[in-house]
């Protein structure tokens, strides 16, 4: 719909997100650059360099726990996608269920689990092992992004298999393919940008997370989420600390999605709403 | 390879339920204990609603969510309107605007809220008017998080409306506020609905942004329960659990016979034709 109004229409949406998107952003970059009395810096962010090992270890355990979603979500977007409607429908509910519940609560189910006296060293002592220490592990901080974040793989996954058409496989396997072939030549560079999409939406918010590695990581195993909330309601308050670690964060963050766009030139947006 | 896939399917399910399961399981234990069941009991559920910081925090969610996510709605649509008849590049430029928020992650918004806020609480206290953190803070924020779901949402139903059913319209004499009102709202109904539900589950879920924003006085259910999570030991949570379980399930029960019905009748329409 044309009309001379259009850009008058926007307005209200384009004022509010100058003040409230591009504005604290801008903050954020300025904070990461200043000192207290706003004369600029680089210390702050060259402070960030001490946290290496901190960085280094949320980059890890985020990948570690996006590689196994990919791993255990593949298979079960396939399977989802071939099978008959209902089933099709039951299943997405069931795997939605889960995401639609606070990720608090689930990350302290896995607590309670977990726990030295918890339901899992109980049951590993009805065999006589045990107990073990499974709680405050990374071990435990990838299972929570594992958990918490499956089903943003499996999404994704499953609506881009949806539109590989059967009969692509069919004539593939009528060519001689088998099912190795059929599944490293047509299924995955056909599912490709729903790889890519998943990645993204388990990575983003695995690597900045900061409940999870507080709730199952015990206090020894801080992200780079850990440390910008402590600059900011913790006891450390140095906003200009907490944004240089941010903006290494975003930029982090940019470069690894800016790698995976490598592999995809398909831009599915769609996807990142689920 | 049928029982592989088969039992693949029920092991997965069996790690995504098994914890809520848990969860719920121990909100009928009489004991405080996480892994001692010693008696089945409502107490939990009872003191659940009877505990007025729970309840309030509760009722803080559901204003946030409602408020947020009708003024979201508002802005979201006209704006969606708008940009649908803007220019490529225009337009191109603030749907990278738009989809900021969605692709930053959500600690790094909570913060940069918190730095505008901290921001214009110096700026205006200049001018002798104060504004703590509270319903105010959360509102403004929650809303620009759900901008861009309204937009998503709203923007394909521009698209595939019929641009010519507005301008006969105004070809037969209706004045363009009324056509937009009477032909170009309900055309796009669905999308405004979605975003709207959209915004407001997403509103009611999050923890992060509100984190970082809300007062002493104003929090939400998410940051109630996890300030209950830092305490050693507290059932009420997995009475909560429960509750909200049963409630998505209904919901998603609901949303999924409804579209199951809406798809039969149009197949059904669509054989008629």
């Amino acid at each position: 719909m044309k009309t001379k109004y259009s850009s008058l229409f926007t307005l209200p949406y384009l004022i509010w997100s100058l003040i409230f998107i591009i504005v604290p952003m801008g903050l954020v970059v300025i904070f990461a650059f200043t000192t207290e009395n706003g004369q600029f810096t680089l210390d702050y962010v060259s402070q960030v360099g001490e946290y290496t090992n901190v960085l280094v270890r949320s980059v890890w355990l985020a990948a570690i726990a996006t590689v196994i979603c990919l791993l255990i979500g593949y298979p079960l977007a396939f399977l989802m996608s071939r099978m008959p409607g209902f089933q099709q429908r039951t299943m997405l509910m069931l795997i939605m269920l889960p995401m639609w519940m606070n990720f608090l609560l689930r990350t302290y189910a896995w607590m309670t689990i977990l726990e030295k006296n918890g339901l899992l060293n109980k049951l590993f002592g009805l065999f006589g092992l045990g107990p073990f220490d499974m709680i405050n592990t990374q071990g435990a901080v990838v299972l929570g992004m594992v958990y918490n974040y499956l089903p943003f793989m499996i999404l994704p996954l499953y609506s881009i298999m949806t539109k590989i058409d059967n009969r692509t496989i069919e004539a593939a396997q009528d060519l001689g393919a088998n099912t190795k072939n059929v599944f490293l030549r047509i299924v995955i560079p056909l599912s490709m940008p729903g790889i890519s999409t998943g990645i993204t939406m388990v990575f983003v918010p695995s690597v900045s997370t900061f409940i999870i590695s507080r709730m199952l990581g015990g206090g020894g195993n801080l992200l780079i989420g850990d440390l910008i909330d402590l600059q900011f309601l913790g006891n450390a308050y140095n906003p200009h600390l907490g944004s240089a670690i941010s903006l290494v964060l975003m930029v982090l963050i940019l470069l690894c999605m800016s790698i995976l766009n490598q592999f995809n030139d398909d831009e599915d947006r769609e996807g990142m709403l689920l | 390879m049928k029982w592989l896939s088969k039992t693949y399917i029920w092991v997965l399910m069996a790690f995504l339920y098994a914890p809520i399961g848990v969860l719920i399981f121990f909100s009928f234990n009489q004991s405080k204990s996480r892994s001692n069941f010693t008696g089945f009991t409502l107490d939990w559920y009872v003191k659940l609603f009877h505990n007025d910081l729970i309840m309030q925090s509760l009722i803080n969610t559901l204003i946030v969510a409602l408020a947020s996510s009708i003024i979201a709605t508002i802005i979201g649509t006209v704006a969606a309107v708008g940009l649908s008849g803007m220019r490529k590049w225009t337009k191109s430029i603030v749907m990278n605007i738009t989809y900021l928020p969605v692709v930053n992650p959500e600690i790094v918004t909570g913060v940069s809220f918190m730095l505008l806020f901290v921001m214009a609480q110096g700026i205006l206290r200049q001018i002798n008017l104060d504004f703590e953190f509270g319903y105010i803070t959360l509102i403004l924020s929650h809303v620009t998080f759900n901008l861009p779901y309204v937009i998503l949402n709203v923007l394909p139903k521009m698209r595939q409306m019929d641009k010519y059913v507005y301008e006969a319209a105004l070809d037969l004499g209706c004045p363009p506020a009324k056509a937009f009102f009477k032909v170009v709202i309900p055309e796009i109904m669905p999308g405004i609905l979605s975003g709207f539900l959209m915004s407001f589950t997403y509103s009611l879920d999050d923890f992060v942004i509100s984190y970082f924003v809300s007062g002493a006085t104003s929090q939400t259910l998410p940051i109630t329960i996890y300030s209950m999570t830092r305490r050693k030991v507290s059932p009420e949570i997995n009475a909560i659990s429960a509750i909200i379980f049963v409630v998505v399930l209904a919901v998603l029960l609901l949303v999924n016979f409804h579209g199951a019905h809406k798809e039969k009748q149009s197949r059904r329409e669509g054989a008629r034709i």
